[in-house]
């Protein structure tokens, strides 16, 4: 079996040295000899989940300890799997927005805007210039609101609870904002091909901006908690260690290649909606632990907040749909009156609105990583294959690299720290 | 958007010839054709190359088309993060031959997840993987691979035939080989789930 692991404890009472680090001291001698081969216990099999409050959803976690070392971690994930992509087969495009809603459902109204992109690419649709400033808006709204759960649930998960409820109060203010524009919550079905479901409502953006103004503080109060606290310190610092090398090679995306020191953000790289119009920094993290991948979502939420206000000051007027027949209905008011109108919407509603023959790979940036739509059109109103790249997918499968060698207590933070959704792994 | 392919096709088709089949621009993506036995080999390239440097695998799918004479397709989709570019690579794979291709984990370890689910879903088989195992679908599910076009959307088994295999289903088989040889337990199974076990053998307790 593997060597005797040097392990390390943050002192009981907790500090931080001259550098900023928490001060560590090793638990057990690098030395195996020192305690002898009699020390040595069998390993121990134990089964975390699927329902547990710590794996964040139906993940389930076979872990081989030894002691309290984490051998061999071995997730079993699908405890959700729904057959989206197979469903959506079966659908026409605008009837697969509302299963991607469901995928990661802490960030509907991003997922909506990526398979809207997705298709409307493939159709040659150009929307309007109004409905690309509200998408933006939509986007960085659910990145806000997923960083927020995230933050909540791993601060709950490495033991502070006070941060939990601060992050779900401003996340409820959020989605009152878009319970207003929606009229959902969580499962928003925000866009249509060619546009959206609705214009947002009358003076919806100056209640935005005021949110915008206060929501900052917050995150300032938290950092009071949390960026030189002792226990945060040492239980986030050196955890769950990815180099820019090892997160390539697992193909991390989003926060956790750039936690790691991979400045690779879709928005810059592949800008999509007139982000590279947009002024906002990319953070990126030096270590690529569970403390940089905090750093890096807090001051992803601020420079959000940022393009946020820059998105409202550019909103101009104007329509949110295109104006391409194909793929938009006609207005209510002419569908009851005119006959011409009736016969539009009801062939496009059971019909569907057919995409040429081709396929697209449309990248977005959403909260938990690069989120893919791989569309492929044989022509018909169904797309022959839709599939999903799952960022927190991919971000998950590095669990075992990240967490063997460290303490059954890291597995959690890490685990918490890679800010997974399972409907969005198991689809 | 250009419609001018990515300049990797011409070096590919320079360097391996033949196991380049086509290549196309659609969408403003340009996309590789690579013959089957040769593609590890040329994805290998791809990656170290010092003027492609494919570093980061996006992803690894595959497409069956609804026309049943159309190969099913074993997609890539590879980015150089360096270079700012991206290049999808297929693999065809005709439907009356075996459904296999090379495994790419050594090269990406991004590949094992993803190489995993496309044989969950499709079951393309791929050779050389550390650990080919279902994914999504438990390991002893029967009825086939869900996302090809033959399956049909409901599943094969009637519900009722489905409650009946889930309960009675051998619950040691939700352990994988490897954790219960961790937990010692294997030797303790019934013979005939060892056996199935060790065969790798899909299907419930029948």
């Amino acid at each position: 079996m593997a060597e005797k692991r040097v392990l390390e404890l943050a002192l009981a009472t907790p500090g931080v040295d001259a550098a900023g680090n928490a001060t560590r001291v090793p638990l057990v001698a690098a030395a195996s000899d020192a305690n002898g081969p009699e020390m040595r216990t069998d390993h121990m099999l134990i089964n975390i989940g699927p329902q547990h409050p710590a794996t964040h959803g139906v993940l389930r976690l076979v872990v081989e300890l030894d002691g309290e070392v984490v051998v061999r971690v071995i997730p079993h994930i699908g405890y959700l799997h729904s057959g989206f992509e197979k469903l959506g087969e079966y659908r026409h495009y605008n009837q697969i927005i509302p299963l991607t809603d469901r995928t990661d459902y802490l960030s509907a109204p991003a997922n909506n805007v990526a398979f809207a992109l997705a298709a409307e690419q493939l159709m040659g649709i150009e929307i309007t210039e109004r409905c690309k400033v509200l998408r933006v808006i939509a986007c960085e709204l659910s990145r806000i609101i997923s960083h927020l759960v995230w933050a909540g649930t791993t601060a709950i998960d490495i033991g502070a609870f006070t941060v939990f409820l601060w992050m779900f109060q401003e996340r409820e203010r959020v989605y009152n904002l878009i319970e207003e524009w929606t009229g959902a919550r969580l499962t928003t079905t925000l866009t249509r091909v060619g546009g959206l479901m609705a214009d947002v409502p009358d003076g919806w953006t100056g209640r935005l901006r005021e949110w915008c103004r206060k929501f900052p503080k917050t995150l300032d109060e938290v950092d009071r908690m949390l960026l030189r606290n002792g226990i945060w310190l040492g239980r986030t610092q050196d955890v769950g260690v990815m180099s820019a090398a090892e997160a390539i090679d697992y193909s991390l995306s989003g926060p956790m290649l750039r936690a790691s020191g991979v400045a690779f953000d879709v928005r810059k790289d592949h800008p999509y909606l007139g982000y590279e119009t947009y002024d906002f920094e990319v953070p990126v993290g030096e270590h690529g632990d569970v403390y940089d991948r905090y750093l890096v979502r807090m001051e992803e939420m601020r420079q959000s907040v940022r393009i946020l206000l820059q998105a409202l000051d550019r909103l101009p007027d104007g329509p949110i749909n295109a104006s391409d027949p194909r793929v938009i209905l006609p207005p209510k008011q002419r569908l009851m009156s005119d006959m011409e109108s009736m016969i539009h919407h009801f062939k496009q509603v059971m019909e569907g609105v057919p995409a040429p023959v081709g396929e697209v790979y449309l990248p977005v940036e959403n909260p938990k990583g690069e989120l893919g739509t791989y569309l492929v059109s044989d022509g018909s109103a169904k797309p022959v294959r839709w599939r999903i790249r799952p960022p927190s997918f991919l971000n998950i499968a590095a669990l075992p690299k990240m967490a063997e060698g460290h303490l059954l207590s890291d597995l959690i933070a890490i685990n918490a720290s890679v800010d997974i959704v399972m409907g969005e792994i198991d689809r | 958007m250009s419609d001018a392919p990515n300049p990797s096709v011409a070096a590919l088709r320079a360097r391996f010839g033949a196991a380049v089949q086509r290549s196309a621009v659609v969408s403003g993506a340009t996309i590789v054709w690579l013959a089957r036995d040769r593609a590890h080999e040329v994805l290998a390239w791809l990656r170290d190359a010092p003027g492609e440097r494919y570093d980061y695998l996006v992803d690894v799918t595959a497409v069956e088309y609804r026309d049943r004479e159309r190969p099913l397709e074993v997609v890539y989709q590879l980015r150089s993060l360096a270079r700012n570019v991206q290049l999808r690579v297929k693999i065809e794979l005709p439907k009356d031959a075996a459904l296999e291709v090379d495994s790419v984990v050594d090269l990406w370890n991004g590949a094992n997840w993803l190489e995993r689910e496309t044989y969950d879903m499709f079951g393309v088989r791929f050779r050389g993987h550390p650990d080919l195992r279902r994914l999504l679908m438990w390991e002893t599910y029967s009825e086939g691979y869900p996302l090809r076009k033959d399956f049909p959307l409901r599943g094969r088994f009637s519900r009722s035939e489905q409650v009946r295999r889930a309960l009675g289903a051998d619950l040691s088989a939700h352990y994988s080989m490897e954790e219960l040889s961790i937990a010692e337990a294997y030797d303790s199974l019934p013979a005939e789930v060892r056996e199935r076990l060790a065969a790798g053998r899909e299907g419930g307790k029948s």
